[in-house]
C-alpha cells in the first residue's frame, strides 16, 4: 500500500504506426467497397449483395460496439462502480463515435433497401400484393411492424436516442475534469438509470429489425438477448484490448492486473451468457419439435457447418479453457490473446446469423469469405481505430475528477 | 514455566496494527495469526498467507456434479428404460445440458459450503472458536504463541510501542461462548 505517483493529466499521443495503419485500413476497405460495387463482375448481383451483406454486418457490429461502450459506461454509474473509474476514458472515447457509428449503419440499411433490396425476405412490396403470386400471407401479417417507413423511422428512433445518451454521458465527464464537484457524477447517475431501461428495451427489437428480419419468416424470441450477449462481450473485449496496447506502450502507467483480472472476468462471464442465450435458442426448438422453426438451423447446419462450429469454438471453448484459471485473467498477454479471439469470434458469430439469410445455399448462392470479407472488416476496423484513438488523444487518460478515482488507483483483487 | 499459551495485541486502528505486524516482522517473531473485524486489502500478502485452493476444489466437485448427471440420465434413458420421444435418440445429449449444467452447480455449491465448514470448523451447534469477542466488533488482533516466542517483555513492548490499546496474555487459546 504504498504511495502512488501517477502523472494524471496524460494524455495519448495519436500519430506514427497507429495513425498509418488505421488509414491504410480505412483505404482498404473503400477499395474494396469500390471492388465489390463497382467492378464488372461475371455474376454482379451476387456480388453486390455479397457487399451489403458485409457491410451490414461491420456497420452493425460497429455501432454495436459504440453502443454497448455507452452501455458499460451506464453500468459503472449506475452500480457506483468504483474499480473502473480511472479506465473510463476508453468507452468513453469509443461511445464517441456512436453518432457517427449510426450514420454509417442507417446509410448501409437504407442503400441496401433500396437499390438491392437487402432485406428481400419482407421488403418486396409483391409479397404484400394478393393478387402476385409471390403473395406471402405470413409477411402480410408482420406488415404492420415490418413496413420500410416503420422500420427506418424505429433505427432512427433506438439509434438516435443511445447517441444522444452518449453525447452528453462524455460530455459531462469532461465537464467534471475542469469543474469538479460531485454535479456532473449525480447527473451521470440518473441519467444512466434512464438509459438502462430504454437500452434493456429496445437493443432486442434493434437486433430483430436489423438481423433477424433478413429472414423474416423465422423468428425467436431469444434472439434480442443473444445479440445482446454478442455485442455486449465483444465489446468488453475491445475495451480490454485496448487498455492493454495503451499500457504496452507507455500509457495508463495506474491500470495493474487487478483492472485485468475485472475485464478478464467480465468477457469470461458473459462468454458463459453468451453460450447459454445461443444454445437456449437452439434448445426451445429442438426440445419442442417445432417443426417450422428449424429452417434456421436447417441452413446452418447445412450449408454454413464450417462457420456455425467455429462460432462456438472461438466464443465459448477458447474462453472457457484460456481465461477460467484466475492467474490467466490477471496477464497481460494471455487476456490480450483471448480478446482478439473472441473479437474475431464475434464477427464469425455475425457471419453465420446474417450470411444464410442472404446466400440461403452458402457458397453455391455466392457468399464465401474472401477480399471483400477480409477488406470490409479491415475498413471498418481502420476506420474505428482511427475515430476511437482520436477522440482518446483529444482529452486526459484519466478522469481526474471522478469521486471513485482514488479506489480505482488503488484497485487491488 | 508459564502457562501462557497466547499473547494477543489489541488494536483500535487497522494501520496501528499493519505496523505492529511489521514491527514484529523486523524483530523475527512468527505471527500465529490476526483477526480483524473487517478486510483489510494486502494483509494476506504481508502475513505471507498461502492462496486459497477452493477454486480447485469447486472445479473438482463441479466436475463431479457433470458425470454423476450425465452417468445417470444414460443410465436411465439409454440403458435402464428407453423411451422413443419425438423420434430423437435415447441419450440426446441437447436435453440434458440444462439439468447437468443444474448438478455441476449445485455439487459445486454443497461441496464449496462443506469444504468451508470443515477448514473453519463451524457447523451447525458447535461454539465458534474465537480468541478475543472483540475482534469480531471493533478490535483488531495480533496473536502470537507464546510457547514459541520466549521473549515475552519484548514482544508487549513492540506491540504497545506500534499502538496496542491492550495487550493480553491467555492461559487458553479459544475464549467460547459456552
Amino acid at each position: 500500500m504504498g504511495t502512488h505517483h501517477y502523472n494524471l493529466s496524460e494524455q495519448f499521443e495519436f500519430t506514427g504506426k497507429a495513425k498509418t495503419l488505421s488509414i491504410v485500413g480505412i483505404v482498404i476497405g473503400i477499395l474494396t467497397i469500390a471492388y465489390g460495387l463497382f467492378f464488372n463482375h461475371e455474376h454482379a448481383h451476387a456480388m453486390h449483395e455479397r457487399t451489403y451483406a458485409n457491410l451490414l454486418l461491420m456497420g452493425y457490429y460497429f455501432a454495436c460496439v459504440c453502443m454497448s461502450a455507452t452501455f458499460f459506461l451506464a453500468v459503472q454509474f449506475v452500480a457506483q462502480a468504483g474499480w473502473s473509474a480511472s479506465i473510463l476514458r476508453v468507452p468513453q472515447a469509443m461511445a464517441k463515435n456512436l453518432p457517427l457509428a449510426a450514420i454509417i449503419l442507417i446509410a448501409i440499411i437504407t442503400a441496401g433497401l433500396f437499390t438491392h433490396n437487402l432485406y428481400h425476405h419482407w421488403a418486396d412490396p409483391a409479397l404484400l400484393d394478393k393478387n402476385s403470386d409471390s403473395y406471402d400471407k405470413l409477411i402480410d401479417g408482420k406488415s404492420a411492424f415490418l413496413n420500410i417507413p416503420f422500420f427506418l423511422t424505429r433505427q432512427f428512433l433506438f439509434l438516435g436516442s443511445y447517441s444522444i445518451f452518449s453525447y452528453f454521458v462524455t460530455k459531462w465527464s469532461y465537464n467534471e475534469d475542469l469543474s469538479g464537484g460531485l454535479e456532473s457524477y449525480r447527473k451521470s447517475f440518473k441519467f444512466s438509470c434512464v438509459f438502462l431501461v430504454i437500452y434493456g428495451f429496445t437493443t432486442p427489437v434493434f437486433a430483430f429489425d436489423t438481423i433477424m428480419s433478413l429472414e423474416a419468416h423465422w423468428f425467436s424470441t431469444m434472439f434480442g438477448w443473444y445479440n445482446f450477449a454478442s455485442m455486449w462481450v465483444s465489446t468488453l473485449a475491445i475495451i480490454a484490448i485496448v487498455i492493454i496496447l495503451l499500457k504496452k506502450a507507455g500509457y495508463m502507467s495506474w491500470v495493474n492486473n487487478s483492472h485485468l483480472h475485472n475485464l478478464g472476468q467480465f468477457i469470461f462471464g458473459f462468454s458463459i451468457f453468451w453460450t447459454y442465450v445461443w444454445f437456449a435458442q437452439f434448445l426451445l426448438i429442438y426440445y419442442a419439435n417445432m417443426s417450422e422453426e428449424t429452417v434456421y438451423f436447417y441452413k446452418r447446419f447445412n450449408s454454413y457447418e464450417f462457420w456455425f462450429y467455429l462460432n462456438l469454438v472461438l466464443n465459448f471453448l477458447s474462453p472457457l479453457l484460456l481465461l477460467m484459471d484466475r492467474d490467466n485473467k490477471r496477464s497481460i498477454n494471455i487476456l490480450l490473446t483471448v480478446s482478439i479471439i473472441v473479437v474475431c469470434g464475434h464477427w464469425v458469430d455475425y457471419y453465420q446469423m446474417i450470411m444464410p439469410g442472404v446466400f440461403e445455399f452458402g457458397p453455391k448462392d455466392g457468399s464465401g469469405f474472401g477480399i471483400l470479407e477480409i477488406g470490409i472488416a479491415a475498413g471498418f476496423v481502420g476506420l474505428f481505430t482511427y475515430t476511437t484513438l482520436s477522440a482518446l488523444s483529444k482529452k486526459p487518460l484519466v478522469a481526474k475528477n471522478h469521486p471513485f478515482l482514488q479506489e480505482s488507483l488503488h484497485h487491488q483483487l | 514455566m508459564s502457562n501462557i499459551k497466547y499473547i494477543l495485541g489489541s488494536f483500535g486502528d487497522p494501520d496501528e496494527m499493519l505496523h505492529g505486524i511489521e514491527k514484529l516482522q523486523e524483530n523475527n517473531i512468527a505471527i500465529y495469526d490476526v483477526y480483524t473485524p473487517m478486510p483489510i486489502h494486502g494483509i494476506e500478502a504481508k502475513l505471507g498467507v498461502k492462496r486459497s485452493r477452493l477454486d480447485i476444489a469447486a472445479f473438482f466437485f463441479g466436475i463431479t456434479g457433470t458425470i454423476t448427471m450425465l452417468t445417470g440420465v444414460y443410465l436411465a434413458t439409454a440403458v435402464d428404460w428407453p423411451v422413443n420421444i419425438g423420434g430423437k435418440t435415447h441419450f440426446a445429449l441437447p436435453d440434458f445440458i440444462p439439468i447437468t449444467f443444474e448438478l455441476t452447480i449445485l455439487f459445486c455449491a454443497f461441496g464449496l459450503v462443506g469444504s468451508y465448514y470443515a477448514s473453519t470448523h463451524l457447523f451447525p451447534g458447535r461454539a465458534p472458536r474465537v480468541m478475543d469477542l472483540r475482534a469480531t466488533d471493533d478490535r483488531f488482533i495480533i496473536a502470537i504463541d507464546a510457547k514459541q516466542n520466549t521473549e515475552h517483555d519484548k514482544i508487549d513492548e513492540l506491540l504497545k510501542g506500534a499502538g496496542a490499546l491492550e495487550v493480553k496474555h491467555n492461559e487458553r487459546k479459544y475464549l467460547s461462548y459456552e
